[in-house]
């Protein structure tokens, strides 16, 4: 909703002091605020988990269709007066069942399944979006909220929502954080030693269903990929080693997302602008220091198959 | 429902308004040029490049719009810069998936700030431009646009033709094309660079975010079909120019549904058809 809005209160237009406490008592004052930060802070969370993942796997692009597939999930809700939530969960945990029902045959860890296909199911999905959209002759607003995202009509019913399915996520992650670890760097011996690597890959699928579901509401389905994949892109920079790693993806990514929501209520630019620009601004930045402090030492990336 | 009446009456009819031959014309030629280009990017593995590519034509054609400038100018700059940046940053001119990821992020959200600066700064704003940008209004294209689509993809598909040959050396077999002195590096930018041009001028028409379909679908549905390269290319071609015609007649016939999703429809039953007619084959053939 904000996307269009000149800001999310036009009476009382907030600006910015320099005391900042004052600034983040002013902007807590509204409970839609802090629902967005609970809410904010809830997806953040459970997308630098899984997203740490997900880039270690390479599998960003179906990261990225099942965050598209969010869009018609909605837009059906949205049509059949369903809440949206429900139909972002249905409808990316249903994509990621079919990803894995079509590419799940190779156990060899690749379950990027044929791009042209995947491509295709997005660009069917994002249609039939637009179907219901029309169907439903919404208000266009409500369509740039479903894309972009808004952090105006969070509910305590959403953010309680949310809570769960990131907590029990990031159990999921835990549990099989291990083994899921192995099967995605070493599929062969993985699976060799007894791992079962082409179980852990649909179970995979779906965790990242339900962080591309949970992250959707909160940036809207085309801007998950700046919370699922940018901090985790950058937190890899520093370090290599998984705990590590993701407790840093997860500090990212709060950090981008409670700076984003500050932002997106102080300015008249919206919140979809904020995260993504500070998530890829900070991930060009890691890059460049690191290319500047190694240029030294030329180390030759290993070469990956295409 | 004219079409299921009296099909020749209704094909009549819809080539008797301007705003359908337009959309037949120009669709017509983004087809060809699609399926073409996206043959390369399918046994290339670069559709995720493509899609990026898809959301810089969004991202131009609102930076445009809140520039006050002509969409064409801001959906042609956009896409050829994204291409260029793409094949910069990739070793041997493809990016990683997650080089691409990131960058397309950050595209998608300077297209929204751009969509919130059009729509609240100008007065002719209208939050509607994102929309269209996004799923298009083929049915909506001028005499103008579409004699500049179908131009621009007559030259896309020429130079592709020319690039044909050496390009498919150098998809099939990197290494020794390479060794054979053929400027691999050179051919997998231009590619792209092709590929933007095609985006740009598919973006209006049949929406930023659906060109992926027409840019994947058909080309895998060629693949199912034949394997021999040159043949595929020209299928690639021929299947998206039938599919966005049946398509276009689909969304005319019946008006509730939005013509690019009539489109997509078509061509996921077209790659849906060619997969089960390709496993009964190979059942016989066992």
């Amino acid at each position: 909703m904000l996307g269009a809005l000149p800001g999310p209160l036009a009476l009382a237009t907030p600006h910015l002091s320099w005391n900042v406490v004052a600034d983040v008592r002013e902007m807590f004052r509204y409970p839609f605020m802090v629902n967005a930060f609970r809410a904010g802070t809830a997806v953040a969370v459970l997308s630098a988990v899984v997203g740490w993942f997900m880039v270690l796997r390479r599998q960003a692009f179906v990261g990225h269709t099942l965050a598209i597939v969010g869009f018609p999930g909605a837009a059906a809700a949205a049509w059949l007066g369903a809440p949206p939530a429900l139909g972002y969960f249905a409808a990316c945990l249903l994509c990621a069942l079919v990803i894995a029902a079509l590419s799940g045959r190779g156990a060899g860890g690749d379950d990027r399944g044929e791009p042209a296909v995947i491509g295709l199911a997005q660009a069917a999905a994002l249609a039939t979006g637009y179907l219901f959209i029309s169907l439903y002759h919404g208000n266009l607003e409500g369509t740039n909220a479903l894309l972009f995202g808004s952090f105006l009509g969070v509910t305590t019913g959403q953010v309680v929502a949310l809570t769960v399915v990131a907590v029990v996520c990031v159990a999921a992650v835990a549990t099989i954080g291990r083994p899921l670890m192995f099967a995605s760097v070493d599929p062969g011996t993985a699976l060799a030693r007894g791992i079962p690597v082409a179980a852990l890959g649909v179970g995979f699928l779906l965790l990242l269903g339900a962080a591309a579901a949970g992250a959707s509401q909160i940036t809207g389905s085309l801007l998950v990929f700046a919370l699922l994949v940018l901090p985790p892109a950058t937190a890899r920079r520093f370090t290599l080693r998984p705990g590590l790693g993701i407790v840093l993806a997860v500090v990212l990514g709060l950090a981008v997302t409670w700076a984003g929501l500050t932002l997106a209520y102080y300015t008249t630019y919206p919140i979809g602008f904020w995260v993504t620009s500070l998530a890829f601004g900070l991930y060009v930045v890691v890059h460049a220091v690191h290319a500047v402090a190694h240029r030294g030492r030329h180390r030759p990336q290993p070469e990956r198959a295409p | 429902m004219i079409l299921a009446l009296a099909p020749l009456a209704g094909v009549g009819h819809f080539l008797g308004q301007e705003f359908t031959r337009n959309a037949a014309l120009a669709g017509g030629a983004i087809a060809v040029a699609a399926g073409m280009v996206g043959y390369f990017l399918v046994v290339r593995a670069q559709v995720f490049t493509g899609d990026a590519l898809g959301h810089a034509a969004f991202t131009g054609a609102l930076a445009a719009l809140a520039a006050g400038l002509d969409v064409h100018v801001g959906l042609f700059a956009g896409t050829i810069l994204v291409a260029l940046l793409l094949g910069a940053l990739g070793p041997r001119g493809r990016a990683d998936d997650v080089v691409i990821g990131s960058v397309f992020a950050w595209l998608l959200g300077l297209g929204v700030l751009f969509l919130s600066l059009y729509t609240t700064s100008s007065s002719t704003g209208d939050s509607r431009a994102g929309i269209t940008v996004l799923f298009g209004s083929i049915f909506g294209l001028s005499d103008h646009a579409t004699v500049l689509a179908v131009l621009t993809c007559l030259g896309v598909v020429l130079v592709l033709t020319g690039l044909a040959r050496p390009l498919l050396f150098a998809s099939f077999d990197e290494a020794v094309a390479s060794a054979r002195g053929v400027p691999v590096r050179l051919l997998g930018t231009a590619l792209l660079v092709l590929v933007a041009v095609t985006a740009a001028e598919a973006a209006p028409a049949v929406g930023a975010l659906q060109l992926l379909g027409l840019l994947t679908g058909p080309a895998a549905t060629a693949l199912l079909i034949t394997r021999r390269p040159f043949r595929a290319l020209a299928l690639s071609g021929g299947v998206a120019l039938v599919e966005v015609w049946l398509g276009l007649g689909l969304a005319y016939a019946v008006p509730s549904l939005p013509p690019t999703f009539a489109i997509m429809a078509v061509i996921v039953a077209g790659y849906g058809a060619a997969r089960v007619a390709d496993r009964a084959g190979r059942r016989v053939e066992v």
